[in-house]
């Protein structure tokens, strides 16, 4: 059945892919879409097979299919672990993708290489369900190449618009970079343990808690580094801060694969990575740390960008950023179960939020600025609906499933009682106004107001296909019942026996302790939560007036927020110029100057020379020829005697 | 003993008494059956095959040791022979589409082709005479076939000049042997040679000068630098078929001869002559590769790249060794099959009844006739050189055998020379896939030339499966030559 799950949906990529214009528009999306709803409805078979135990601890099994390398010591299969960990994200990834390929059937009506969407999609899906279900680091890594693939084919899907790909580029060659770590991290696992699969290293970590490892001349913690470069592999693939420069340029992209990869899915593998290899960074303090500062700055850094943006799904891709900061600070305090917890909960209301914004956009005739927007609520009052469903969740207002991720999370960061604890607390709670903030500008900029749209967008506003809606209202149930359903299982009373042993975690954890922060730790993100909701409804319906103002007084300030923190300018300056200019020299002054101009430019110059000279000998009379004939004979005769003395 | 030795000798006699029968038959019928006549020499030419590849009179020498038939003779024999019988049957409708359709065209060939015959199975310096000058001179008449044009003519004349040139060097270059040695058979000269070394006294001056001057006669016969003058004029001017019968079994018979020399009779003198052999080798590759650049006939082309393929071939023999002659036959062999078959494109290069000769002619035949297209696209690359066809497997013996006899520097210079050389056999390849299409040929090739084509291209993909059996062969052939 597991392999089923992960196989299905290859099989639905191939025939798509392979066979899309045999089979037709209709037919690939009924392959994959199918085969992904059947997947989905076998995760959640194994999902609650995990979810109702109570008796004693879940156990992870392990499913054989091939064996892969074999090379001396280095013994490598293609093997499926299926645990709770697995399971949760099974779950999360099946059923996101269904939905997305249901909804794409709507959204993609119009355009012309459906079969080529959907088998991308389906692709993805593999291999992010090979990401999951790993059995050792390098098959993780292969699904983690797999979905860096896919993003990158998917948000340049519309290879004909420049800026798609770009977006595609940036995001593949930033990748790459977080990928460069993540590849030293498991030659360094391999190196150290002498082994790649997960229960290698989780068995022999204990023993190497105080390795270390001879690098530039100087002994370093091994377990620290090894930790901290496949850190910097989650970073890049989750979009923290400093690797993040890509994810809201990937908004290129159709929006279905928004809210199916840079939303709910692969942006989480960075996530669930550090939570699969929890026992190795239990090693690391200092791993760890670095996880929650990294985690604290990337959700206040996001959030703050998210309050002066105008393009809608760019709001919700620096929101999805700032969200995954919560989950590794939560990670980063030790409180995994939380962290998961959030990515769940998460992937539901993100994924809504964005195909919502995906019918706004698809109403508004593909206009994604939301200056142009507003007053639209009673033209489309089930999206609008479902947006604030969305937004709720996020801003963590209760019973919505925000609200207990949310909570739970920065209970666990104050509970830490560390340094990076605290400041991780400390921004996860201005992270959650803003966030509350600028969900309600999305909504109110959007929904309300007077319109500033031209009149003849305005007046063809329409509610999307019941394909597009019937997917959001899934996602929407799980927005709203997820976080207080499946609280008991992630952090409550039944984590133990949920959870087994995928994750680490003990009696006296870090989850423990959050449940008995003061009380004002768990009322404060819902009172930061409303005051930001409140005090958009003042800035944006009230005394409209207000944003200008405060833009004109911090007008240097909104500036640095407005242009992303000067990331990409920096990046531009510090990395990419250079490396033009390199490039530049070595192609002009290395390559053409030197390499061509003595090496193949020349010799073939010389060599055309020769050749004109050599075929000038030939001069039709016969008295040269056998002058020539004559001479040789001669000289061979000299020749002779000169190099033997007879 | 007349009886032995005739049988020896038998290809040969059937190939003359052959050649008279038709000779009269032509005469008497006239130039309406030319092509009987063709046709008929064909036969005569598989006959002969047969006889030398079933060896009837078996290894020996014969008529007072003037002659000798073995495994090395009867391997050049079958090579010259294929040559002359694939030229000889796609001579059929070219010379009546050339206006040169006369009966007297098939015997010169096979006159030519007993000569060749004849001085490869030469065991005397008198009799190796006698045969070259048979096969040159029926050379000399068939260049100049085409009497009513210039440009025949003058290669016809320009042949014959320089012919006699080198036949006077040669002539020159015996009587001095036979003057300080006091013989001309092959056997006598190696036992006398070598008992001079034996007992280290000096050589005498006179031998010495006399070995160059043979091998200058010989270089002359297989066009090697800086003996090749002759070559490019001689090609370009002369009919195609002939000069598709130049590059091809005259070569062969004069490399064949030119091993036999050196390696039997002079064997003792390998010390001597190894340095005029690396010199000429050396010499032939750097001239063919670099000069054949420059050129836009096709034809020209080809009689560098032959000067630049008996470059190669000689690398073989200038190692000295066993495993050298059996490099040098293999490539032989090799030379020939792609040879045989890029001037079978040639000969299909017609437009409107005329022939063209422009390499640029040649564009857009990918698309007027792709197999043609792809055949010549299979010969070129093989004559560059590219792995797995089978002239990559020539050069890798010769390279071989002379690495293994110390010639580390001719061997590096040999492959940058095929590396040059690979730029305009390639530029063939691309002229004809890439240009914008020129007029197409003619389509009535006919089947023979066509099926040669065929042939020799599914050998230059396929052989070297099957290299083996003529690297057996070779192994065979060379060991008669060093006696073993």
């Amino acid at each position: 059945m597991e392999t089923a799950i992960v196989f299905l949906p290859l099989f639905g990529a191939i025939i798509a892919g392979l066979f899309g214009r045999k089979i037709g528009d209709r037919g690939s999306q009924f392959v994959t879409a199918g085969s992904l709803v059947v997947s989905a409805v076998l995760s959640w078979i194994v999902f609650l097979s995990f979810a109702g135990a109570h008796d004693q601890p879940n156990q992870s099994t392990t499913i054989h299919l091939l064996s892969w390398i074999a090379s001396g010591d280095f013994q490598l299969d293609w093997a499926l672990r299926i645990d709770t960990l697995t399971a949760v994200m099974l779950v999360v990834v099946t059923t996101v993708s269904a939905v997305v390929h249901i909804y794409s059937v709507g959204y993609m009506e119009d355009d012309p290489s459906k079969p080529r969407f959907m088998a991308y999609l389906s692709l993805f899906t593999f291999a992010m369900l090979m990401l999951v279900t790993a059995d050792n680091l390098v098959q993780m890594f292969f699904g983690w190449e797999g979905v860096g693939l896919c993003s990158y084919l998917l948000i340049g899907f519309w290879y004909h618009k420049p800026e798609a790909n770009a977006a595609a580029m940036k995001a593949f060659i930033v990748n790459r970079v977080g990928d460069f770590g993540f590849a030293l991290g498991i030659f360094g696992c391999f190196f150290l343990f002498g082994t790649v699969s997960f229960d290698g290293i989780f068995a022999a970590a204990p023993n190497f808690s105080d390795a270390t490892l001879l690098f530039l001349g100087t002994e370093w913690h091994a377990p620290t580094i090894i930790c901290i470069l496949l850190f910097i592999g989650a970073m890049g693939k989750s979009a923290q801060i400093g690797l993040h420069t890509w994810l809201p340029d990937a908004m290129e992209g159709p929006t279905p694969v928004s809210a199916l990869i840079h939303a709910a899915t692969m942006v989480t593998a960075g996530v669930f990575m550090v939570a699969r290899l929890s026992p190795l960074f239990e090693l690391s303090d200092t791993a760890l740390t670095l996880v929650t500062y990294v985690g604290g700055m990337t959700a206040i850094f996001a959030a703050t960008i998210g309050l002066t943006q105008f393009d809608i799904k760019r709001v919700i891709a620096y929101s999805t950023c700032s969200q995954l900061g919560y989950m590794f600070f939560a990670l980063g305090v030790g409180a995994y179960g939380a962290g998961i917890f959030h990515l769940m909960t998460h992937a539901f209301f993100k994924a809504l939020l964005f195909l919502g914004a995906g019918c706004v956009i698809h109403a508004m005739h593909h206009e994604q600025d939301m200056r142009k927007m507003g007053g639209i609520w009673k033209k489309i009052p089930m999206t609008y609906a479902l947006m604030w469903i969305g937004s709720l969740a996020l801003a963590g207002i209760p019973p919505f499933a925000g609200y207990f991720s949310k909570d739970i999370v920065l209970e666990a960061a104050y509970a830490a009682h560390s340094g990076a604890g605290n400041f991780a607390f400390a921004m996860g709670i201005a992270a959650a106004f803003l966030t509350a903030f600028y969900s309600w500008r999305l909504l109110l900029m959007t929904f309300h107001g007077e319109t500033r749209a031209d009149m003849h967008t305005f007046d063809h506003a329409h509610e999307a296909p019941k394909v597009m809606m019937l997917p959001l209202i899934v996602l929407a149930l799980g927005a709203i019942g997820s976080g207080y359903i499946a609280y008991e299982w992630f952090v409550g009373h039944d984590r133990f026996m949920f959870w087994g042993a995928s994750i680490v975690q003990s009696a006296d954890d870090i989850i423990e302790h959050a449940h008995h922060v003061p009380l004002w730790v768990k009322y404060l993100p819902l009172a930061v939560g409303l005051a930001g909701i409140a005090m958009a409804y003042v800035c944006y319906l009230l005394i409209p007036s207000i944003p200008g103002v405060i833009v004109k007084t911090f007008k240097e300030f909104h500036a640095f927020l407005f242009n992303k923190w000067y990331f990409d300018e920096l990046y531009d300056l510090i990395f990419v110029r250079p490396a033009k200019w390199l490039g530049h020299v070595f192609w002009k002054r290395g390559d053409g100057d030197i390499i061509d101009r003595f090496g193949p430019d020349g010799v073939s110059s010389l060599a055309a020379k020769i050749g004109r000279r050599a075929s000038a000998l030939q001069s039709g009379y016969v008295y040269h020829y056998a002058f020539a004939m004559m001479i040789g004979v001669v000289a061979l005769i000299t020749w002779y005697f000169l190099g033997h003395s007879v | 003993m007349l009886y032995q030795d005739a049988l020896r000798l038998l290809p040969e006699l059937f190939l003359a008494g052959s050649i008279i029968v038709l000779l009269m038959y032509g005469v008497f019928s006239g130039d309406s059956k030319t092509r009987s006549v063709v046709i008929l020499s064909f036969a005569t030419i598989v006959a002969a095959a047969v006889l030398v590849w079933r060896m009837p009179g078996g290894e020996g020498v014969a008529f007072a040791e003037q002659f000798q038939s073995d495994t090395f003779t009867r391997y050049a024999k079958i090579l010259v022979l294929i040559g002359a019988g694939s030229c000889m049957i796609m001579s059929m409708r070219y010379i009546e589409r050339a206006n040169m359709a006369r009966f007297e065209f098939p015997i010169l060939f096979l006159f030519a082709t007993l000569g060749m015959m004849m001085m490869i199975s030469a065991n005397d310096l008198m009799s190796l005479y006698m045969g070259l000058e048979l096969q040159s001179l029926a050379l000399y008449v068939v260049a100049a076939f085409r009497r009513d044009t210039l440009r025949s003519t003058e290669a016809g004349l320009k042949y014959f000049v320089l012919g006699a040139l080198s036949s006077g060097m040669l002539l020159y270059g015996i009587s001095l042997v036979y003057g300080f040695v006091g013989t001309t058979g092959f056997d006598q000269l190696n036992q006398v040679i070598a008992g001079l070394r034996g007992e280290g006294q000096p050589l005498p001056v006179g031998l010495v000068i006399g070995l160059v001057f043979v091998a200058a006669g010989l270089a002359f016969k297989v066009s090697a630098v800086p003996f090749h003058m002759w070559t490019p004029d001689v090609y370009e001017g002369a009919p195609t078929i002939v000069t598709a019968f130049f590059a091809t079994a005259p070569k062969i018979a004069a490399l064949a001869l030119f091993v036999r020399v050196m390696s039997e009779p002079f064997a003792a003198l390998t010390d001597q002559w190894q340095q005029i052999l690396v010199f000429v080798a050396l010499a032939s590759m750097i001239l063919g590769a670099f000069a054949a650049l420059s050129q836009s006939n096709i034809k020209r082309l080809m009689a560098y790249s032959s000067i630049g393929h008996v470059g190669y071939a000689l690398v073989g023999l200038a190692a000295g060794t066993q495993t050298g002659v059996e490099a040098v036959l293999v490539y032989m062999a090799i030379y020939l099959i792609m040879n045989i078959g890029t001037f079978a494109c040639i000969l299909c290069m017609r437009r409107e009844g005329r022939m063209v000769e422009a390499i640029s002619d040649l564009a857009g035949l990918s698309k007027s006739q792709p197999m043609m297209a792809l055949a010549l696209c299979i010969f070129m690359f093989s004559m560059a050189g590219i792995p797995p066809l089978l002239g990559f497997w020539g050069k890798w013996y010769v390279f071989a055998a002379a690495l293994d006899a110390g010639l580390t520097w001719l061997v590096i210079i040999g492959v940058l020379a095929s590396v040059v050389g690979a730029f305009y056999y390639i530029r063939i390849i691309k002229i004809m896939y890439f240009d914008e299409a020129a007029e197409p040929f003619d389509k009535d090739t006919g089947a023979e030339t066509g099926f040669v084509i065929g042939l020799s291209a599914i050998a230059v993909v396929g052989l070297f499966v099957f290299l083996a059996p003529l690297e057996n062969a070779a192994k065979l052939a060379a060991s008669a030559v060093f006696g073993g």
